[in-house]
């Protein structure tokens, strides 16, 4: 305990709560317009999971049903994790790879901002892009897939979503501290792609081999997906607390990974 | 040499007001696996003053700030920023710093960029001020990646100083800057200093340490090979260098009392020695036809030159022993 308010105030400088505020108001807003600004960038996060929802979800499976439910209904929670995770992942681990690599996170470093800042921007960007596509997916289901839910049903499930962007900033953080500015987006995708795969968002799960059905079990989009279903009354073929309990170690686990590649980057620079 | 040199430093300066030490390394050594990047440097920083750390490209200059910064802790040695750690956070709100980056989030625009980095800090700049102190009054709207690369370091340098730091760290602050920015980027720092701001830059141009700076400390390959004011410095290698064109062989240039050296450049011969008139005598009475004469005073870059290879040969020789 006693270690821990000593690294806590060796890392601050003291400042008024409402200073700290603002610098992270600060920090978060303008980590949000940086990628903002990036067409390329929000354009790719947006236009896959909203191509694959109208292809399967509204094009193909306007008629169909999926475990007992309705597919463009179905669709908006696994697509939905799909994004969430993309947006995420991206957000986190690329800017920090880059940020590292290329020197810019030395200047931060070097000046008095509260180190957690540059972390809970990052955060924070990657939840509110999450969150965009998941009101992307959901309005494109309500105006073209005839999908209703209440509107508790909804917040309940854009909440899920959006709190499930945080297992994947932590795995992002993690990555960004082990790879460099070039290889981060080529990492990424080579975990995020098949990720989504094994964990039936892009096919259901219950048409995925079944030696990949067991992988799933490992896959924390898997988890999460299935507590999206749960809230829309499907998925929850282990009960809900098995897939958050899955979920928290997921987190906590790349948080440590993350933190000795914070550890790592005091002792020795790059670039 | 070290010592040797503030001796004479003490006997010659006529700058002895007290001044504190604002920051210091203390028999600092830093190693990266097999490179040993700092070998023993002690090295302060004193209030008011400019000092310019200047030596060639992976002398460890970039080390030495980095060190001073914090952003990494020394393998042997003591670093004290304002009597204290520099990983301190209360000194981090005294310091700005200007580092060498490749890259910096291009779709800010430079007043955000201001914003946010003043943000920071307690006591900060207004937005005009920084952007006058930076010249970049005309450029508050652009985005990063818009700017030119002069521009660029503009910018990073509007970031070190929104702060209103006490202490200053300019690593390589003129590196592509076009003549016109880095006098205006020098007129800058001068005023910084006359605001009672402390300054510490790291160079690879003389020209800019011997403008600039009250001090300057000669690096290279990771020791402090000389201390000194530029004048000091200078002072390293005494004599004139002449230049002319001439027939008289380089040989028998030699043989004349006091030179210290001879060499050909591209068409002239270039002499260095203690003392020009006895030399200018032999070589115009045994060459009526000599032209092109110039006679200079050995400047801070053959003192540098001087001192590196030295130091050079020093290193080669303490590695066959």
């Amino acid at each position: 305990m006693s270690t821990a308010s000593i690294a806590l105030r060796r890392t601050t400088a003291e400042r008024s709560f409402g200073h700290t505020m603002t610098i992270y108001l600060k920090e978060a807003k303008y980590e949000f317009l940086k990628y903002l600004r990036l067409r390329v960038y929000t354009a790719s996060l947006l236009s896959f999971p909203t191509m694959f929802y109208i292809l399967f979800g509204l094009v193909l499976g306007q008629n169909q049903f999926l475990a007992g439910m309705r597919v463009p209904t179905y669709l908006i929670a696994t697509y939905g994790t799909f994004g969430v995770m993309g947006a995420s992942l991206f957000g986190t681990a690329a800017g920090l790879a880059s940020d590292r690599g290329l020197g810019w996170l030395q200047v931060k470093r070097a000046s008095p901002m509260p180190p957690f800042a540059y972390f809970a921007a990052k955060i924070i960007t990657s939840m509110i892009f999450s969150t965009v596509i998941v009101l992307v997916l959901f309005a494109l289901g309500v105006a073209f897939g005839h999908v209703h839910m209440p509107f508790a049903q909804f917040l309940i499930l854009l909440g899920v979503l959006v709190a499930g962007s945080l297992p994947f900033s932590a795995m992002g953080l993690a990555l960004g501290y082990f790879t460099g500015p070039n290889s981060a987006p080529t990492t990424i995708n080579l975990i995020y792609l098949p990720m989504s795969f094994a964990s039936g968002l892009w096919m259901p799960f219950m048409f995925l081999p079944k030696a990949v059905r067991t992988i799933a079990l490992a896959m924390p989009p898997y988890h999460l997906s299935q507590l999206a279903l749960g809230v829309v009354g499907s998925g929850a073929h282990e009960s809900s607390l098995r897939h958050w309990e899955f979920l928290v170690a997921f987190t906590l686990i790349c948080l440590g990974v993350a933190r000795i590649g914070f550890q790592r980057d005091q002792e020795k620079m790059y670039g | 040499m070290i010592a040797e040199l503030e001796l004479q430093t003490a006997g010659n300066s006529q700058l002895t007001q007290p001044t504190t030490t604002v920051a210091s390394l203390e028999n600092v050594n830093k190693n990266y696996e097999a490179v040993r990047a700092l070998r023993d440097v002690n090295f302060e920083v004193r209030s008011g003053e400019i000092v310019a750390l200047l030596g060639p490209n992976g002398a460890g200059k970039t080390t030495a700030v980095q060190l001073f910064l914090g952003l990494m802790p020394p393998n042997s040695g003591k670093v004290r920023v304002f009597g204290a750690d520099p990983t301190n956070p209360e000194n981090r709100m005294r310091t700005g710093a200007m580092l060498q980056v490749g890259r910096v989030p291009e779709t800010l625009r430079v007043r955000e960029h201001i914003d946010l980095f003043s943000s920071y800090y307690q006591k900060r700049l207004q937005l005009a001020q920084v952007l006058a102190a930076a010249g970049l009054e005309k450029l508050s709207d652009r985005k990063f990646g818009e700017l030119s690369g002069g521009q660029k370091q503009r910018v990073l340098f509007a970031l070190a100083i929104c702060g209103d730091p006490d202490l200053l760290f300019l690593d390589e602050p003129t590196v592509g800057l076009d003549v016109e920015a880095r006098r205006m980027l020098w007129d800058e720092i001068r005023r910084m200093v006359c605001r009672g701001k402390t300054v510490l830059l790291t160079t690879h141009y003389l020209q800019e340490a011997d403008a600039l700076a009250d001090r300057i400390a000669v690096i290279n390959q990771g020791e402090i090979i000389a201390q000194g004011t530029p004048a000091e410095i200078k002072a390293q290698t005494r004599g004139k260098k002449i230049r002319c064109i001439t027939s008289i062989s380089l040989g028998t240039i030699r043989q004349f009392p006091g030179v210290e050296e001879v060499r050909e450049d591209r068409e002239a011969v270039q002499i260095r020695a203690d003392e020009a008139e006895p030399i200018l005598r032999e070589l115009l009475s045994r060459d009526p036809n000599l032209s092109g004469l110039e006679v200079t005073s050995a400047g801070l870059e053959e003192a540098f030159l001087a001192l590196t290879a030295e130091s050079k040969d020093a290193n080669n020789g303490s590695g066959l022993n």
